[in-house]
């Protein structure tokens, strides 16, 4: 095994996760066989179905998952080459402290409300680095002039409460990339902001990003900003993933017909349509997800055999794949 | 909707000489016909106090979060209200409603200041405007059923639906908006996003409302469960005429259901106009920016876009810059716009021209530059 090492290994590498919640209902299988990765330097975006698995996926990653009710059941989660599901506690915690981190959807309820911002960031440094409290003061303030809080010296005091929505998430991107980690999952961190903020927000993101030579996992519904940022995407369904691809492989022409429903059913800036485009009917119950393809029973294409063979990820090209019978078919629509 | 397509103007309104409560009931009542005005906003203003002091609250200031706003809206039709966080919109919202007091300005419904009204005459006005909320997630109360939930306006208005027909209208009203009327026993939690968001449309029909006051109703959703949502609230509004402010941080999507557009700014209206006017033919720096912003679902567009970035945050509504309230984030401000409040009318230079930038907009320096097609 001597020569691996001097392979690069890839930096988070996710492979058939599995996770369970024990409900009223019976068990919902959140997370069916999720499989993805990133490399340093490199944004990978998350698309699907509200409740399709990917927060819970998230957590999972990073050992936020709320459990019980959920449970890990098969799978491992690679990072650079370590199974974290497996090492021991300490090494995960120190992995997960300082080389992860995550940022959310809401800042306001992310971030203290009785504590300054800045006695929050510098606490990060405190805690992971062993510094004085006036070094990590100053270091706060060092941290919230990159995210380009105007006059940080001047704020460092101020409570969360008297920050606007676009400066409490820079401050949780300042949490978030305050130890520079190596890897950084934001779910949906533009969706409470409007668009002029979310620009600044996003390319922010992205130069830190370049900067640190971070991965990046990218949670969000808005495929413009995918669109913006992301190199590669993963899109979710029922718990799977169901297509894999580079962006603009992506963008040009979806492998999988829940990817195309997506994609028609975006409203357009430069003209104004009349019906939208929307995949008829619901997304499966967790707890009873059908046999076959989770989403035959609103597939367009569906044909007998998708209702009795669940397909699996195949390869559609280099870095492509689409858990889809038809696939090609798909694929040659456009 | 065309009629209106030309009325660059607020319309005047007649005033309504009800006195009696049952004459103003009578006038709340009355039908409005396509077209015509059924609400007229004329110079809304919110303040909130500012106060300091545990014991012996002082008011060192006022949160201006809408100061001095008038639009019309009109029957059958959707008015989009799009503009940054913390501009104003729920605010406004909310004075629509009732559910806020003015600190001055006018609302009319059909001739009526509901600003002004109190008890029953409250009561009717309350039940021909209701409200969708955004979150689908926590405007439903988890420990109420499905029924009851969409049944509960009736226990404020039982004479829409005496209690013996309840259980009846609650199914028909889930039968409307594409859920299982067998589903009325269910908990919010068995749903899914985008049916939490039908159970809020089918409670705010409940009533047989006029007028539907939505607060990003589909923030929360994916693009297919949105585009679901959306196709329902069209054919829900040619159903039954009804007229929507829809208020949403997704520019395309308000563009896809409004029939006009007002663009808001640090408490003030910027720019308003139909669809093609704000987004074909904006004139307003601010509009501009907004749209330029938008990022568009096609990575080949990722680098040839001319991107207006806005350097600086939004001023704080408690202290807002003199003059234009945009200047200290405008790249075409001059010393004018520091000393003079740009009104929201059809700006000089396009008075009575035959064109589309011709629509109000509160700019001293106002022209066209298309930001949507320029890729
Ligand atoms: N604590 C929990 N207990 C029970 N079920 C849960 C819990 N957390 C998540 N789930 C379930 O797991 C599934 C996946 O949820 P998840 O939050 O990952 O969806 P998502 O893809 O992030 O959706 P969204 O786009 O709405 O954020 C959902 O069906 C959800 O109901
Ligand atoms: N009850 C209140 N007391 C004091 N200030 C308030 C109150 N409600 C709103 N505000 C302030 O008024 C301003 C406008 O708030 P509003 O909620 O109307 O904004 P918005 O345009 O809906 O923003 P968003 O897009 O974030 O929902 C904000 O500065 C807000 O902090
Ligand atoms: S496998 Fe069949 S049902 Fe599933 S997405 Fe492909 S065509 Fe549709
Ligand atoms: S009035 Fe002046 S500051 Fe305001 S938008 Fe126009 S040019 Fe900019
Ligand atoms: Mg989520
Ligand atoms: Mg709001």
């Amino acid at each position: 095994m001597e020569h691996q090492r001097d392979q690069p290994v890839t930096l988070l590498d996710v492979r058939d996760l599995q996770v369970e919640f024990h409900t009223r209902d019976g068990v919902a299988k959140a997370v069916n066989g999720v499989n993805y990765c990133v490399d340093p330097g490199e944004t990978l975006a998350v698309l699907g179905e509200s409740g399709s698995g990917k927060s819970v996926t998230a957590q999972a990653i990073m050992g936020i998952l709320d459990s019980p009710p959920g449970r890990i059941t098969g799978g491992e989660v690679l990072f650079r080459g370590e199974d974290l599901l497996t090492m021991g506690a300490e090494t995960r915690r120190r992995i997960r402290g300082a080389k992860m981190s995550m940022v959310f959807q809401d800042a306001l309820s992310a971030l203290n409300p009785v504590m300054s911002v800045g006695a929050q960031l510098a606490e990060m440094f405190e805690v992971h680095e062993g510094m004085t409290r006036k070094d990590s003061r100053a270091k706060a303030v060092q941290l919230m002039d990159r995210v380009r809080i105007p006059a940080a010296k001047d704020r460092v005091g101020d409570y969360p409460h008297q920050f606007s929505g676009g400066m409490r998430q820079r401050i949780m991107i300042a949490m978030a990339l305050a130890l520079e980690p190596d890897l950084v999952i934001a779910d949906e961190p533009t969706t409470a902001l409007d668009v002029t903020v979310q620009a600044q927000v996003m390319d922010l993101l992205a130069e830190l990003q370049r900067e640190y030579n971070m991965g990046l996992i990218l949670i969000t519904h808005d495929l413009g900003v995918v669109a913006d940022v992301a190199d590669k995407i993963a899109v979710m369904y029922a718990g799977r993933i169901v297509e894999t691809a580079p962006v603009h492989d992506l963008y040009a022409a979806p492998a999988h017909p829940y990817t195309r429903g997506l994609l028609d059913s975006i409203p357009r800036l430069d003209q104004k349509g009349r019906q939208l485009y929307a995949i008829k009917g619901l997304p499966p119950d967790l707890t009873a997800i059908p046999p076959g393809c989770p989403f035959s029973p609103r597939c367009p294409r569906a044909q007998d055999i998708c209702r009795t063979d669940r397909p699996p990820l195949f390869a559609v090209s280099h870095g492509r794949a689409s858990a889809c019978h038809f696939w090609k078919e798909t694929l040659d629509e456009r | 909707m065309a009629e209106t397509a030309e009325n660059h103007e607020v319309s005047d309104v007649v005033p309504s000489t009800a006195e009696t409560t049952a004459e103003v009931e009578a006038v709340l009542d009355a039908p409005v016909d396509r077209g015509e005005p059924i609400l007229q906003v004329r110079n809304l203003v919110k303040h909130f106090p500012l106060t300091q002091g545990i014991l012996f609250k002082k008011q060192i200031g006022a949160v201006k979060a809408v100061d001095g706003i008038s639009f019309d809206l009109y029957k059958g039709e959707t008015l989009g209200i799009v503009g940054e966080s913390g501009c104003g919109k729920s605010t406004v919202a909310k004075l629509l409603m009732t559910l806020e007091t003015a600190t001055s300005g006018e609302v009319f419904y059909k001739g009526q200041d509901i600003t002004r009204l109190s008890g029953r005459a409250l009561k009717a006005v309350r039940r021909n405007i209701q409200m969708v909320f955004q979150d689908p997630y926590t405007s439903l109360n988890p420990r109420m059923t499905v029924g009851d939930i969409i049944g509960e306006p009736f226990d404020i208005h039982p004479e829409v639906a005496p209690k013996g027909d309840r259980r009846k209208r609650v199914q028909e009203l889930l039968d409307v908006v594409g859920l299982n009327p067998e589903y009325i026993n269910r908990y919010p939690h068995q749903f899914s996003g985008g049916q939490r968001q039908r159970i809020g449309i089918a409670r705010g029909l409940a009533l047989n409302p006029e007028v539907i006051i939505c607060d990003e109703p589909v923030s929360a959703l994916d693009v297919s469960v949105q585009a679901q949502v959306i196709n329902l609230m069209g054919k829900l509004q040619d159903e039954f005429e009804l007229s929507y402010v829809f208020i949403a941080h997704d520019l395309s999507i308000v563009r896809h259901i409004s029939d006009r557009v007002g663009v808001m700014y640090l408490g003030k209206m910027a720019e308003i106009g139909t669809d093609s006017e704000i987004y074909d033919h904006p004139t307003h720096p601010y509009t501009q920016a907004l749209l330029s912003a938008v990022p568009v679902p096609d990575p080949a567009a990722r680098e040839g876009r001319d991107r207006i970035i806005l350097t600086g945050d939004v001023p704080s509504p408690a202290n807002p810059p003199s003059g234009c309230r945009f200047r200290t984030r405008c790249w075409k401000a001059q010393d004018k716009c520091a000393e003079e409040v740009p009104l929201l009318a059809v700006p000089e230079v396009f008075a009575g021209k035959k064109t589309l930038a011709a629509h109000e907009s509160a700019c001293h320096f106002a022209e066209e530059r298309d930001v949507v097609h320029a890729a």
